[in-house]
């Protein structure tokens, strides 16, 4: 993983729910901090676009979908527990008990 | 059926298409709720399911959602198609739609609060675009795999169970079945509408395929473990026929092909749609009375289905030749068609089902099951009972005249074996060999025939170059004492018709 990838980044979500606010704006935080200057996200409404769920394979929402770089990862909940999000993205290492 | 009686008291149903399941729930699965299938792996969860929702859209007019948890959409239909369902052409006419939810747990990291309205959008966008009426969840369980926190996975299978019932969806919801409980993650406790359990055995290396409804809330259900198949015709559930026993009796009587033998039957031979038994020791001549009903049926026009469950065709054909009895003239007439298969080629199941098969193809008005003994070795008693009564109850209901062999063992008693099937018969006929004098002799006599005075006569009889020669009713003697020579037994044509008369009084109805 060179620290120079681009991060193409997708929340899913379902309306304006406190999960889906509070996902983004962790999700914010954590790019902010982690990732300046090289990532994008995209917000997928499935009320608005139901038909975008089946792409990606979304059940659990807020799922946060890596698309780049690649492989695909997926992060569902709300993103509150930063140290697992990092993990899940891999910007930090997965621990061995993990 | 007595729908009417029925949908009066009870909730709406609706229909499986699949035939004899729409029997047992007495018009379906419940309308707009959710049913759970539980069965183990190869139990033909996915199947039912997919009958339900096929014939859903074909027959009844109600799209359906497939959403499944297990395999990819193509697999799927590549499954189905070997059962003659094209998943394809009913997606691309709009009456299914098939999606697919994929859950790897080691894609997916969990931080923090999440519910599965994801998966609740989705179903109900796939329910939108096809105006769908029929749902199928398969195997929601799955999940449990996939996600970590079973609480939120708990609290969202409740929510999505009342999603449905509140959008007056008729699911069907597979689940394994479990060891301690009833399904492995105990969705028995969600699905209270209605469970339907399947299972699939293996007995003496034939296997039988079962179902039962567990629990059907607000209806009234058969109750009983149903064997089911599974052929190239998708499923076909076996119940008897007509639960309620309420076919026919005609009072129309069949000539048994033997004069002698129409005169003991209270002088008419047996009742149309009725059940023969003849059973006797090996080589007592069963099969060539059958042969002789066969032919006289035929004579009259009448078309005839053969099973062999031991002799080939062409052997029975040559043996009656032997008799007298020329069959290969009807089966060149079309009026008379063998089936012929090895006992414990198939399980019982399959059996029954060839038999229907053959029966419906061939529409005959009299059958032969020669011998039933071959057949009953492929099961236990209570299977093979079970099955006889739905094969006899199919063949009333059609108005079939049924003649059963039976070769009963010569250590055992005569009259004690057939115990197990003989209270399903309405005529039986004993056949038997003395030997005397360096001599054997065949007798017969009739142990019952319901509904008509018949004969207590222990009647001696000689198979001949020209058929079954039955001896005269006053000729007692011959039962016992050897039967000297057929031109003994010739003689009976002249005086005897009326010396028959004394033994008119002792005989016995049923009715």
């Amino acid at each position: 993983m060179s620290p120079t990838d681009n991060y193409a980044l997708r929340l899913y979500v379902a309306g304006q729910t406190p999960k889906a606010v509070r996902a983004f704006e962790n999700l914010r935080k954590i790019c902010e901090e982690h990732l300046q200057g090289r990532y994008s996200i995209e917000i997928v409404d499935l009320i608005e676009n139901p038909a975008l769920g089946r792409g990606d394979q979304i059940l659990a929402l807020p799922t946060l979908v890596r698309h780049l770089p690649t492989p695909i990862k997926k992060i569902i909940g709300d993103l509150s527990n930063t140290e697992r999000v990092l993990v899940g993205l891999d910007l930090r290492p997965r621990r061995a008990s993990a | 059926m007595a729908k009417n009686r029925l949908e009066r008291s009870e909730v709406q149903k609706a229909p499986t298409g699949i035939p004899g399941l729409d029997d047992i729930t007495h018009g379906g699965l419940p309308f707009g709720r959710p049913t759970l299938v539980a069965g183990g792996p190869g139990s033909g969860k996915t199947l039912l399911g997919v009958s339900f929702l096929v014939n859903g859209a074909e027959q009844f007019d109600e799209p359906g959602v497939l959403l499944t948890f297990e395999e990819n959409a193509d697999e799927l239909a590549q499954d189905v198609r070997s059962l003659g369902y094209d998943l394809h052409k009913l997606v691309e006419q709009k009456k299914l739609l098939v999606d697919y939810i994929h859950v790897d747990r080691s894609e997916i990291e969990e931080t923090g609060e999440y519910d599965l309205e994801g998966l609740f959008v989705r179903l109900d966008h796939a329910v939108k675009q096809i105006g769908a009426k029929r749902v199928m969840l398969d195997t929601i369980e799955t999940l449990f795999g996939g996600l970590q926190d079973s609480g939120i996975l708990r609290a969202e299978l409740r929510r999505l169970f009342r999603w449905l019932r509140d959008h007056q969806l008729t699911a069907v919801v597979t689940a394994e079945r479990g060891e301690q409980m009833f399904t492995r993650q105990g969705l028995e406790e969600y699905i209270t509408d209605a469970v339907i359990s399947l299972d699939h055995r293996v007995d003496d290396q034939i296997s039988t395929r079962r179902i039962r409804v567990v629990k059907y809330r607000g209806s009234t259900h058969g109750t009983n473990e149903y064997p089911f198949l599974i052929d190239r015709d998708g499923i076909t559930v076996l119940p008897v026929t007509s639960l309620l026993l309420e076919h026919d009796a005609p009072d129309e009587r069949v000539s048994t092909g033997l004069p002698a033998m129409d005169e003991m039957l209270g002088g008419k031979g047996y009742y149309r749609a009725s059940t023969v038994l003849l059973s006797g020791t090996a080589g007592t001549g069963k099969t060539t009375l059958a042969a002789q009903f066969v032919e006289a049926a035929c004579a009259r026009g009448e078309k005839c289905l053969y099973f062999l469950f031991e002799e080939s065709p062409s052997q029975l054909i040559r043996n009656m030749r032997s008799a007298g009895i020329d069959l290969q003239k009807w089966v060149a007439k079309g009026l008379l068609q063998f089936h012929a298969d090895r006992p414990n080629r198939h399980g019982l199941e399959t059996h029954l089902l060839a038999m229907h098969h053959a029966v419906e193809m061939f529409n005959p008005d009299v059958t032969v099951l020669d011998p039933i003994t071959n057949l009953m070795a492929v099961g236990s008693q209570t299977d093979v009972r079970a099955m006889l009564t739905r094969v006899i109850d199919y063949f009333k209901t059609r108005g079939i005249t049924a003649l059963f062999t039976s070769l009963t063992s010569s250590t055992q008693s005569l009259e004690v074996t057939e115990s197990m099937i003989s209270s399903l018969m309405d005529t039986w006929i004993l056949v038997a060999i003395t030997e005397e004098e360096r001599k054997r002799n065949r007798w017969l006599y009739i142990l019952k025939s319901r509904g008509m005075p018949h004969s207590n006569d222990v009647r001696g009889f000689l198979i001949t170059g020209k058929g079954i020669d039955i001896a005269p009713a006053d000729d007692r003697s011959t039962a016992y004492r050897p039967v000297v020579a057929p031109n003994s037994i010739r003689a009976r044509k002249a005086p005897v018709k009326s010396a028959r008369r004394p033994a008119a009084p002792s005989a016995r109805s049923r009715k």
